[in-house]
């Protein structure tokens, strides 16, 4: 069972805390988006074996929707973020690639 | 006959006795005893039958490996099926039945397997049930599921109860033999906190019964030394009789401990589930030893070496007058030696290994036993008890030499660390040659959230077979985990221990080496489940190479002991099979629990009543007493109707649906969403998340809403009030407040963040009460206050006031078509509102209604209901409800869906009312059947039913379903399926049943 | 008014820990901006205490200020004074972006108190509630068995715990099995 550190409160939650929210950075596409655009929005997700950026929300706990960098093989996570952002912070790009040499901004979103 | 000593048993308290029952039978024990020391004390060595062949069982092993001695424990609200013997501490009032077998377990008629055992071989059924087709379910299956499972599920509702506990520690460790104490006490030295746990009610492990000696002090000595350090210790807590069951991610462990299992009636929980997070986890698990395949290794009376020593030195308990040993290695010999100095007779120890020449073997020839090398065991003789065994070469095809008169037969093949732990979580093993075991490998540890390692083992568990490795090991365990755990570790040194040469054991995975096929059919892997060697040996012929096939396939290790004997020793019948290496053939995958915990553990607290929360809205106690048939609706529990005295409940629901429609009812409406959304923003919020403008509405008027997910599918409606200016009231579903408020939440945390928009949920603030009926605003004009004429507060208007002298928000929507109000007072007040409404109301024959008569009201006026119109693949525009999609809006969620061109769609099934031509009740659920039939020969389907309802206001059955293009086919007569594989037919209407103008709700 | 009443009306229970349902209890959600100083003056002005830290709890007299989110807090009082101080609060917000609400009537507070408190809640909610980790001043919101809950200690042994109203039974309820005599896990 996971431990995400919720950005906001601190506090080092279980997974029972939390929920998931799928991956993390998608672009919303609207009304005037091409089909090709909306489905990619609605229906294609990266599902690395790897580094994954993804949402979670504190539910049973601050209600605050975050994100995390987290290995999907071995679970490590990398770090946890506000979700007030369209990208990761560099400074955990950078940490990630010390970790991770095969790891590169195209495998980021 | 096995029989209590009069000497010995280190465990027993002999001035306690405890009285116990097996099979009906009364016997004695001493405290201290396992159920199984005190039936061996007892003879009573056959203590079960065989899984498939019925074959007589007795006690293999001293502990929680223990394949064959499982017993049905308890009775009536206590039974528990499938409980080992070796782990069940013994008593007073116990009580024991033995499993598997009809009609006694002397006698079973199930034994006749046996004699077929040359046409059961692996895979018997796999081959055997498949053809012909009918036969599956109509013969083997029934009697396959008559004679399947071990033991019987208990039939009462268990009496005790269970918790959870969560704790959190520096360093945990699994095991309390001297590693798992040593280790404790190294890391608890650094001031980590500490958390040590043991299986068994004893500490120490094995090393108090093979004598061991560490600084100079009898083990069981220097046991009781550590244990008073480890007390003083604030920091350290220490625990038996609970077990590691599971290790899992980021630091996470299962402890089961068992607090009733041997007081049942101390009126303590039975089980407490640790649910442990540790930053490091030790495993000092300690080691299996391994039963030897010779034929007829599972006849009553044969039995692990070290099981047989441990009756002994621990119990007091003999468990045969002549006791043959057999082995490969030099641990058994202990055994033979222990057992002379008691005076038991050991009338050979039989080794396969060519030349022994160790100070232990050198000692028991000493004492005077035959020690045969280059030997092995050609045959058990026996059938409910060992009779004797033949002797023959272990490089020979089994040619007897001599036959060996004994009564028992301790078998040792070696040890296997218990891996189980370490490898639940993704430790890797790698394979010693030397001691042919599978042990972990230090390098490729299961990691953590920080990637780092977080299980490391210690003692025999790592691998380590001597007391001062041991100790050594578990020191340097003890220091690194609290060095990881963000402690420093003191510098003292690991314990010293006197340590006696060993000769090098050598594997033997079959006795003799070139045994016949005979014999092979009577070797067992797994004594549970009985799997033998040949049965291994046929899978890899037939083509299994995987080690995970061969199991399933064979049912190797798939018994409640989960291969804890077998595993090795199969798959390296397996790897021999296949001409590979054991390590290249590998092991099966290890899963937690470790052993078998109960589920009552599992559920903690979560039973009966608490199950799951059920919500209760401030009028729940009034409902109960009052009649209420309860509902399900997501949590909650709403009153379905409220039965009278006389009456059915379809009669409630339709007296409840009449009296609203001709006086006026009362509802409790309390579960219904309210969700406060305010800000700058909260206009074009709203206009985001409904597909209306919401935007526009004048505050003090209401307007009803939909919500469609990014899928452009129906997800939530209600009606929606504005407040003041920036001030929105938005009601949602009564499941789904929680759901909608963490929606809004989602899109303005992760979304819009700058746009300025609060939200809360005031669902549970307030009780909601509707009046509904004609005579509703005559009650609330008898109950003085605020204007709620027609003038003053009009259909879909709101407004705040005083009714009866509560404060309350009025407003003025309609869910069954009729005059309505639907009042909110804070929830405090709820009970004494509804009481006042009662009795001011009972002058107009107001009568409380359920949900069901609310449902057929709203189905009487065509209203949607969210999951019954909708399934989240429905659509508005599927609905009819386009006049609710607002086309001045560049964007809403779901619009851009919407258009997609499976949505955008003439062709999609779409509501209509039904009405069936006899005036009969569609059945809920079914499908309109059109002619001929798909790709899959089931019958084309052009629609189907969503709400179904008779109406006791038409008289008549009339319902609303999604038809292919529905709206275009009025008066259309289709035909439904029912169950019973008839048809139905019913007439496409319009699915507005009652007052079409709206004139009754607009007054 | 006089004929309010809390969800379970002060029921009580007495184990290894004490559980008491306490009754109306005054609740108020406040959401602003935190680290906008006009707001925090607001909140200071009308309740006379500064903006809590991080999962902390600011009280005096019969007013608790309890840090739930990076822009929420629970402000909880008396039940009769919730009303005015939502005007007061109101009143001293102004135009500031913001929202205050009574839930009062949302809310059931339980104490848990006694030798056995830690322990009780131990049972229920994935918290490390040693002495070391978790203490007075602090609050958690977090999960009681299968509900969200928030608590936070008003003394050595003793704790408040705020949940839905609608489930208050079931959390009695469990509170009272993990409270039960005899079931002490000895852990703290």
């Amino acid at each position: 069972m996971l431990i995400l550190t919720c950005p906001y409160c601190g506090v080092a939650a279980e997974e029972s805390e939390l929920t998931a929210g799928g991956e993390a950075h998608l672009t919303r596409f609207g009304p005037d988006s091409t089909d090709a655009d909306f489905q990619s929005y609605l229906f294609t997700r990266k599902n690395p074996k790897g580094v994954n950026f993804e949402r979670w929300r504190h539910a049973n706990g601050c209600g605050k929707w975050f994100h995390a960098a987290r290995c999907t093989m071995t679970l490590e996570v990398f770090g946890t973020y506000p979700a007030q952002t369209t990208e990761p912070p560099q400074e955990l790009l950078e940490k990630i690639a010390k970790k991770r040499p095969g790891f590169t901004a195209e495998t980021a979103p | 006959m096995s029989t209590r000593l009069a000497t010995q048993g280190r465990l027993v308290n002999r001035d306690t006795r405890m009285e116990f029952t097996f099979n009906g039978k009364r016997l004695q024990g001493y405290q201290g005893d396992t159920l199984a020391s005190a039936l061996l004390a007892n003879d009573q060595m056959l203590l079960g039958r065989s899984f498939k062949y019925h074959r007589p069982r007795g006690v293999v092993a001293s502990g929680a490996e223990e394949p064959n001695a499982l017993v049905g424990l308890g009775q009536g609200k206590r039974f528990e099926p499938n409980q080992r013997v070796t782990t069940t501490e013994l008593f007073d009032g116990l009580s024991a039945s033995t499993q598997n077998h009809w009609p006694s377990l002397e006698f079973d008629v199930g034994e006749i397997n046996n004699s077929m055992a040359r046409i059961l071989p692996a895979g018997f059924y796999y081959k055997t049930f498949m053809a012909p087709r009918f036969a599956w379910k109509h013969v083997f299956e029934p009697v396959i599921r008559h004679s399947a499972g071990l033991g019987k599920a208990p039939k009462d509702k268990d009496a005790d109860r269970y918790e959870h506990f969560y704790a959190f520690v520096d360093v945990l460790i699994i095991g309390g033999g001297i590693a798992g104490l040593q280790a404790a006490k190294s890391a608890g030295d650094s001031g980590a906190k500490v958390l040590l746990m043991e299986q068994t009610p004893h500490w120490g492990g094995r090393a108090p019964v093979d004598g061991a000696e560490i600084d100079g002090k009898s083990a069981e000595i220097w046991v009781g030394d550590t244990l008073q350090i480890l007390d003083k210790m604030d920091n350290v807590t220490i625990r038996t009789r609970m077990m590691g069951a599971g290790i899992y991610d980021h630091g996470y462990a299962l402890g089961y401990e068992r607090l009733g299992d041997h007081q049942p009636d101390a009126g303590l929980p039975r089980h407490r589930l640790w649910r442990i997070r540790a930053k490091q986890i030790i495993t000092a698990t300690g080691a299996i030893e391994r039963p030897l395949s010779f034929a007829g290794n599972d006849v009553p009376g044969v039995m692990l070496a070290s099981a047989v020593r441990d009756y002994m030195v621990n119990y007091g308990v003999s468990v045969g007058d002549r006791t043959v040993v057999v082995t490969n290695n030099d641990d058994a010999y202990r055994t033979a030696i222990a057992l002379k100095q008691s005076g038991l007779d050991v009338p050979a120890i039989i080794d396969a290994r060519p030349i022994v020449t160790s100070p232990l073997a050198t000692k028991a020839l000493q004492m005077g036993i035959r020690v045969e090398t280059g030997k092995g065991i050609a045959k058990v003789k026996g059938h409910k008890r060992v009779e004797g065994v033949q002797l023959c070469l272990q490089a020979g095809e089994g040619s007897i030499i001599e036959e060996i008169k004994c009564d028992a037969v301790a078998m040792s093949g070696g040890w296997s660390p218990v891996v189980h732990l370490w490898s639940h979580c993704g430790g890797k093993l790698t394979w010693d040659e030397d001691h042919a075991f599978f042990k972990p490998d230090p390098t490729r540890a299961p990691t953590g959230d920080t990637g780092a390692a977080f299980v490391m083992t210690a003692g025999i568990a790592s691998g380590d077979m001597t007391t001062g490795a041991v100790l050594e090991n578990a020191d340097a365990a003890g220091k690194a985990a609290a060095k990881a755990s963000g402690h420093i570790p003191r510098r003292f040194a690991a314990p010293k221990a006197a340590e006696e040469p060993c000769d090098p054991m050598a594997p033997v995975w079959m006795m003799p080496q070139g045994a016949s096929y005979d014999l092979r059919m009577k070797m067992w892997l797994d004594f549970q489940n009985d799997v033998k060697v040949s049965d291994v040996q046929l899978a890899a012929r037939e083509g299994y190479e995987s080690v995970e096939h061969t199991k399933r396939y064979t049912t190797l290790g798939m018994a409640t002991d989960q291969g804890k004997l077998s595993n090795i020793n199969g798959l390296a019948i397996l790897a021999d099979s296949l001409g590979a290496d054991i390590p290249q053939v590998g092991t099966t995958t290890f899963r937690p629990p470790y052993t078998p915990i109960s589920m009552g553990a599992i559920a903690g607290e979560a039973r009966d009543e608490i199950f799951q929360p059920l919500r209760q809205t401030p009028m729940h106690e009034w409902h109960d007493t009052h009649g209420a048939v309860w509902e399900p609706v997501g949590h909650w529990r709403r009153p379905y109707a409220y039965q009278q005295a006389g009456e059915t409940v379809e009669q409630a629901v339709h007296r409840e649906v009449l009296n609203t429609r001709k006086r006026v009812g009362l509802l409790d409406a309390s579960t219904l969403g309210k969700l406060v959304v305010k800000g700058p923003d909260a206009g074009k919020f709203l206009d985001m998340l409904y597909t209306n403008m919401m935007s526009t509405l004048k505050v003090g008027r209401c307007r009803y809403g939909l919500m469609c997910n990014e899928n452009g599918f129906l997800s939530d409606d209600g009606v929606v009030a504005h407040i003041d200016e920036d001030t929105w009231l938005c009601h949602t579903t009564s499941g789904g407040a929680d759901r909608i408020h963490q929606w809004m939440e989602e899109w303005l945390q992760t979304e819009w963040w700058d746009w300025k928009v609060y939200v809360a949920n005031l669902t549970e603030q307030y009780a909601q009460i509707a009046v509904v009926g004609p005579d509703a605003r005559k009650v609330l004009q008898a109950m003085g206050g605020m204007d709620v004429s027609k003038e003053a507060l009009p259909f879909m208007a709101w407004a705040d006031g005083k009714i009866g002298g509560f404060d309350t928000r009025v407003y003025r929507i309609s869910f069954s078509g009729e005059l309505s109000y639907e009042i909110a007072v804070p929830a405090s007040q709820g009970q004494a509102f509804w009481d006042a409404l009662r009795e001011v109301g009972s002058a107009y024959g107001m009568q409380p209604y359920g949900t069901e008569a609310l449902h057929i009201m709203r189905a009487e006026k065509g209203f949607i209901m969210i999951g019954d119109e909708t399934d989240g693949t429905v659509i508005p525009q599927d609905l009819g409800l386009h006049w609710a999609l607002s086309k001045k809006k560049e964007d809403y969620l779901g619009k851009r869906a919407q258009a997609r061109s499976y949505m955008d769609n003439p062709d999609r099934w779409q509501l209509v009312g039904l009405e069936t031509v006899d005036g009969s009740v569609l059945p809920d659920g079914c499908y309109a059947i059109d002619e001929g039939e798909n790709e899959n020969s089931q019958a084309n389907m052009f629609g189907r039913v969503t709400s179904t309802y008779y109406s006791p206001t038409l008289g008549k059955g009339i319902a609303m379903g999604l038809v292919h293009n529905g709206p275009d086919r009025m008066g259309e007569v289709i035909r439904f399926g029912k169950p019973d594989k008839t048809f139905v037919e019913a007439r496409i209407v319009d699915p507005v049943f009652y007052d079409k103008e709206g004139e009754k709700q607009n007054v | 008014m006089s004929n309010a009443v809390s969800a379970l009306q002060g029921v009580s229970y007495s184990g290894m820990a004490q559980v008491v349902e306490l009754g109306l209890q005054g609740m108020i959600t406040l959401r602003g901006d935190f680290s906008d100083a006009d707001f925090a003056a607001a909140v200071h002005a009308a309740t006379g205490l500064a903006l809590p830290d991080q999962r902390k709890v600011m009280s005096k007299d019969a007013i608790s200020l309890v840090w739930m989110s990076p822009d929420e807090l629970l402000i909880a009082l008396p039940h009769s004074e919730a009303d005015d101080m939502v005007a007061k609060l109101s009143a001293a917000l102004g135009d500031l972006h913001h929202m205050v609400v009574n839930v009062s009537d949302a809310r059931a507070v339980f104490e848990i108190s006694g030798a056995g408190a830690r322990e009780a809640l131990a049972k229920l909610a994935p918290v490390d509630l040693s002495p070391t980790a978790f203490d007075q001043g602090i609050v958690r919101r977090t999960r009681i068995a299968q509900v969200p809950a928030a608590f936070w200690m008003t003394g050595p042994d003793t704790f408040h715990l705020v949940a839905f109203r609608s489930v208050a039974q079931y959390v009695f309820d469990v509170l009272t099995v993990s409270a039960a005599e005899g079931s002490e896990a000895g852990f703290f």
